[in-house]
């Protein structure tokens, strides 16, 4: 190993501490992100070269902007003497005068506001929106990203590059929505993060249950948003994603295997995670009208305070769900509430609501709802139609923890006829 | 920048917005100075297509893609920024009714 060079070290700290934000401001100084990005590793560049040479300078992030700045600034002027574009220059020009912006703090955050927001834009696709945001506001790389998505970084890279020249080309602004157009913005900015963390914490795919630094990255965006739009919302969501990600430990087993949570030892229960995001849901829930994200960190709140299942205030779980399926009136809601109704007050009142959901046809190809179904009829000893279900359950799933619980619940089953 | 709002309808609903709507919508913008250009068009049925193959022109009735949705008329704007563009498109009339496709101009390089 080379030796620790104290220099190289505090390069480094500085990086992880503030190249987002260094970016952010960067962006906005020079109007685009491929030229701020690669101002910004020609300032840390700088950085390696002189700070050895010159010492490290009192406020590295203002060192960093101003040096990057400049820069950048020389990269489109010497394009722009190359391609004669004028657009270049024209850049170039509002980026001298906007000079005097770049340094305080309120300006800074803001940008990382502006970042987040182009991001999340709703003219991009939703699946570059959360390519972008991982790449840009969290600095995963393209194969970090690639790698938790199980998709090829070239797609990946290519679906990066083309969100970029759409914002380019159609002139997306680098802005903080007007007060106006915010609730809407926002609630696109709360999906992508809400889409990290599930695609972290219940992998749709794959060979483990969670995945650790999708749900940790989604975390540290939540808790950076609740930061910088102290909104009821966001609080909302940050407690939903906190009350989620603290039962972590308890949800899967030794060899990976899913333990559903009527199952999972709550004594390894993230508790000071619980009361963080018990905490906020007080918040949140203090707003005049209590939003979607809301009701759900409420309901998994109540989860989250219970003792057991058997313990659990499903009766509030219950009206939580009615008061979230009037703001979002999915399936999905539906079958939650109907297995609620089961845990308050048998499974001969939950499975007659499951049925008539699947009976719609609206949630015939959700595994989930095949396994809810599954697990009622197995409680009230209808072994066949449960065997059935959890077949159905088992036909649809690709997530090989999930496969393999099923597959237990059906060797229960065999073993329990077996017995007879 | 320019952008042009492309206003899609389905058949059945060409004339589902009042004429004298979608004219208050252009004198508005008229007046703020976004507005380039704007026309309704004829229904597809009124169409010809042309092309140029090996220096022969092809004509022919139509196209009747198999959409359900036409182009019904356009907007030719003025805008900052997207965000001012969707703005504007949100304003368009039929939008209530069909889709308006939002698209910035692209300069032409003469080399």
């Amino acid at each position: 190993m080379v030796a620790a060079d104290p220099v190289h070290e505090i390069v480094s700290a500085v990086y992880v501490a503030e190249s987002r934000r260094v970016l952010a401001t960067l962006i906005r100084l020079l109007g685009d992100f491929d030229a701020a990005e690669e101002a910004l590793h020609e300032a840390f560049r700088a950085a390696l070269e002189q700070w050895p040479r010159d010492g490290v300078p009192g406020n590295p992030r203002a060192w960093l902007v101003s040096t990057g700045r400049f820069k950048g600034i020389d990269a489109l002027r010497r394009r722009a003497r190359f391609d004669a574009l004028e657009e270049a220059g024209e850049k170039a020009d509002i980026a001298v005068e906007d000079g005097e912006a770049w340094a305080d703090e309120a300006s800074v955050e803001d940008d990382r506001l502006r970042l987040i927001f182009t991001c999340c834009h709703p003219a991009l696709a939703p699946d570059a929106q959360v390519a972008l945001t991982l790449r840009e506001v969290c600095g995963l790389t393209t194969e970090e990203i690639a790698q938790a998505y199980l998709t090829r970084p070239a797609t990946l890279a290519q679906r990066i590059v083309r969100a970029k020249a759409k914002i380019r080309d159609a002139r997306i602004p680098y802005e903080v929505p007007s007060a106006a157009e915010l609730p809407g913005r926002l609630d696109a900015v709360l999906q992508v993060i809400y889409l990290v963390f599930n695609e972290g914490y219940a992998a749709s795919s794959g060979p483990a249950v969670t995945r650790h630094d999708l749900a940790s990255e989604a975390i540290r965006l939540g808790r950076l948003l609740a930061e910088l739009m102290p909104e009821p919302e966001v609080f909302a969501l940050l407690a939903l994603m906190l009350l989620h990600d603290s039962r972590r430990a308890a949800r899967s087993g030794p060899d990976g295997e899913l333990i559903v949570l009527e199952e999972q030892d709550r004594s390894l229960w993230d508790h000071g995670q619980i009361d963080e995001g018990i905490g906020l849901v007080r918040r949140a829930l203090a707003a005049r009208r209590p939003g979607p994200y809301a009701i759900q960190a409420a309901i998994a709140a109540v989860h989250a305070e219970a003792a057991s299942t058997g313990d659990t205030d499903w009766g509030e779980i219950v009206a939580l769900y009615d008061a979230l399926h009037r703001f979002v009136p999915s399936p999905v809601v539906e079958l939650n509430r109907a297995v609620a109704v089961a845990m308050r007050d048998g499974p001969a009142a939950g499975l007659p609501l499951v049925d008539a959901i699947l009976d719609r046809g609206d949630l015939q190809e959700y595994r989930l709802a095949h396994a809810a179904r599954a697990d009622l009829c197995r409680r009230l000893g209808r072994a066949d139609e449960a065997r059935a279900s959890y077949e159905r359950a088992l036909a649809l799933t690709r997530q090989e923890p999930e496969r393999r619980f099923i597959a237990r619940r059906l060797a229960e089953l065999a073993g329990r006829e077996e017995r007879r | 920048m320019k952008y042009v709002c492309l206003v899609y309808l389905e058949t059945g609903k060409l004339h589902a917005v009042p004429d004298r709507e979608c004219m208050a919508c252009g004198d508005g913008l008229r007046a703020s100075g976004r507005l380039v250009a704007a026309e309704a068009l004829q229904p597809i049925e009124a169409a010809t297509s042309v092309r140029v193959r090996n220096g022969k022109t092809w004509i022919t009735d139509g196209p009747f893609a198999e959409t359900k949705e036409q182009l019904a008329g356009f907007y030719l704007i003025d805008a900052a920024d997207l965000n001012e563009a969707i703005q504007v498109a949100s304003k368009i009339p039929p939008a209530r009714e069909g889709t308006i496709e939002v698209r910035p101009v692209r300069q032409l390089n003469p080399d």
